[in-house]
């Protein structure tokens, strides 16, 4: 069953159509990638799921729904999170803190419970963090809990905005480029959470990544896309050996 | 260095580290509330005013230091705090009953302008802000029945169950009701802090895009801050009325929303204890400065006779802190605290990647 269905969806921005009819369907449990040369619209395609941007044309169904004109704050508590290409953490809060605004769709306490900080807050404070701790043991960010995200280095900044996509909870999580500025070895950890992600947790995963080994070790489905629009699906190596995909390529290196 | 053991995870959630924090906190309340038998009246006084000074403070603080919001039009919170409270003691209302509606009233206000303030930003959302004075202005004089119009009011002595509160024949009772209310405030606001509230504050001033997708309402979030922010200034403002006794609209000028801007950032943007830090430096000065006049004078030196030397003093020490201590005064304490925890190991350039700029301060 797929869990995700997006429908002939398109955005333009003054002439420039940065997607431009593309539709795919990512699968339950199934780990989906998109490739495609720099200003494919990747990171486009994640902003218009995340509803930052309003589709010129198209549709996005998530779990049966229509959520093309849902506000933007409302995706999240459907049950999808996502990181961002150039990390957005809360640079002047801790670790803990950053992982702990993950867990946002879950509160129960109104405002002036807040403030009086009643045990029921007490409680709730209790669950967050029990969730969050989790995530902390699964992505090994100990020995950065009560740190400063400013601070931190590339590599674990990218660490912690995982986290905080997992904390939501959520069945489909969208990491844009989740690899990029990441040593070989810490790539090589993102792959084995990925696959810890759809197997232990029962997530769906929709990534966008350049690293072709890290997308070929995971991925269940590749969509390859250039200037916007669909040129091949199918299996990494399928789309990997596209005569289209490859000049593609070829043709933004050229340029 | 002191490292703290957590052996549970209410030791992370609970207000204060440790015992001894605990401690220090009591301590600092104990000689707050015993300062009317340590100085005379004429110091208990300004310490009462650096009190709502900092009750003021900590209303800004909430916006621009932890929602990220500038506020040019403060002064229009304080002024309906003040006018509210006033003008409801003179129809006979009690001021347990008061007090509060003056908040409620400045933070409704405050709520119901920010829906259409809230989703400007930066300077834009600045410079509406001023708009407030001119209708705060209108209202006094159009409700000139209630407030006295131009000429002013008088806000009235304060009564609970029979006992004086006034500013002027009762100051030590005054002075304890304004740090009864600056503690009160002061809890709440750290209570918020350390909930989900206060984290979708610091949500929305640090990252606008991820609050959204991790499903915060951005409009309404900014909406609340606005509100609470209001709603303290506006207890301080009622503060204020009671303390300066008769007053007009003037006494809510450009001028004060400016020095609140000045209390919470020469503070230290983003930190409770930075409004105190702040209303501490923004009373002292011009003490300082009468001080320094009067000594000048003593030495044939007349300071009295150039103009505008309190601003300028406020300008430089302001630019100071932007350039070398964003931070604040209580960042800066909090560099020298850990100094001298960690002496002899401390290294000068220990701070240096932490040099940061709030986006308050970028002005998107
Ligand atoms: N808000 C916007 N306004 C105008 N143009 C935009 C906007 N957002 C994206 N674009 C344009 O859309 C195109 C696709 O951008 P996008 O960021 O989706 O590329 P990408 O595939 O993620 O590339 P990269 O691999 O470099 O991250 C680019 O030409 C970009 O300039
Ligand atoms: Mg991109």
């Amino acid at each position: 069953m797929s869990l995700l269905e997006v429908e002939d969806l398109a955005v333009h921005f003054g002439g420039v159509k940065a997607v431009d009819g593309v539709s795919f369907s990512v699968r339950e449990g199934s780990v989906f990638s998109i490739i495609g040369p720099n200003g494919a619209g990747k990171s486009t395609i994640f902003n218009l799921i995340s509803r930052i941007y309003r589709p010129t044309r198209g549709s996005i169904r998530f779990d049966g729904r229509d959520i093309t004109r849902l506000a933007a704050h409302e995706v999240a508590r459907l049950g999808i999170a996502r990181t961002f290409q150039n990390i957005e953490l809360f640079d002047h809060s801790t670790v803990l803190d950053n992982l702990l605004m993950g867990r946002h769709v879950h509160r129960r306490s109104n405002f002036i419970q807040d403030i009086f900080f009643t045990p029921k807050v007490r409680r709730e404070e209790h669950i967050h963090r029990t969730r969050v701790e989790e995530v902390i043991t699964f992505l090994e960010l100990e020995a950065y809990r009560d740190k400063m995200i400013a601070g931190l280095p590339y590599g674990v900044r990218k660490v912690v905005e995982i986290g905080r996509a997992l904390a939501l909870g959520p069945r489909l999580i969208l990491l844009d480029e989740p690899a990029s500025g990441l040593s070989v070895e810490e790539s090589r950890e993102v792959a084995f959470w990925i696959e810890d992600m759809r197997r232990d947790m029962g997530l769906t995963v929709l990534m966008v990544e350049h690293d072709m080994s890290l997308v070929a070790q995971v991925s269940d489905h590749v969509l390859a896309v250039a200037e916007g629009r669909m040129l091949a699906q199918g299996s990494a190596a399928g789309v990997q050996a596209d005569p289209d995909v490859r000049a593609a390529y070829l043709g933004t290196e050229a340029a | 260095m002191r490292v703290t053991f957590k052996t549970s995870y209410d030791r992370d959630i609970d207000l204060h580290e440790s015992w001894r924090q605990r401690g220090w906190i009591a301590l600092l309340l104990a000689i707050m509330a015993a300062l009317p038998f340590l100085v005379g009246e004429y110091y208990l006084a300004e310490a009462t005013n650096t009190l709502i000074w900092a009750l003021a403070g900590m209303g800004l603080m909430v916006l621009v230091g932890h929602t990220g919001q500038v506020s040019l039009g403060h002064a229009a919170f304080l002024a309906i705090g003040a006018y509210t409270d006033a003008a409801l003691m003179n129809a006979g209302v009690p001021f347990l009953v008061s007090f509060p509606l003056a908040g409620l009233a400045a933070g409704l206000f405050g709520a119901l302008v920010a829906i259409p303030a809230v989703r400007m930003s930066g300077i834009y959302l600045a410079i509406a802000t001023l708009a407030l004075f001119v209708i705060v202005e209108e209202l006094v004089i159009i409700l000139e029945p209630v407030t006295g119009g131009i000429g002013g009011i008088q806000a009235p002595s304060i009564m609970i169950f029979g006992m004086e509160f006034d500013r002027y024949l009762a100051l030590d009772r005054f002075y304890w009701l304004c740090l009864a209310v600056v503690a009160l405030v002061t809890w709440g606001y750290a209570n918020l802090l350390r909930s989900p509230t206060g984290r979708s504050f610091l949500a929305v001033r640090d990252s606008e895009i991820s609050a959204r997708a991790l499903g915060v309402n951005v409009t309404r979030t900014r909406a609340l801050a606005f509100g609470l922010s209001s709603g303290v200034t506006g207890l301080a403002g009622a503060l204020m009325g009671h303390y300066i006794g008769f007053f007009n609209y003037e006494l809510f000028s450009i001028f004060i929303s400016i020095n609140l801007l000045l209390v919470v950032t020469i503070g230290g943007l983003g930190f409770i204890q930075g409004a105190f830090f702040g209303a501490i430096l923004i009373t002292a000065v011009p003490q300082i400065i009468s001080i320094l006049r009067d000594t000048g004078s003593n030495w044939g030196v007349d300071l009295g006779t150039i103009p505008g030397l309190d601003t300028a003093i406020f300008a430089v020490i302001l630019i100071g802190f932007i350039i070398y201590e964003p931070a604040g005064l209580y960042g800066r304490w909090l560099k020298i605290r850990a100094w001298f925890e960690l002496f002899p190991l401390a290294r000068r350039d220990m701070f240096r990647r932490q040099k940061t700029y709030l986006k308050t301060e970028r002005m998107r």
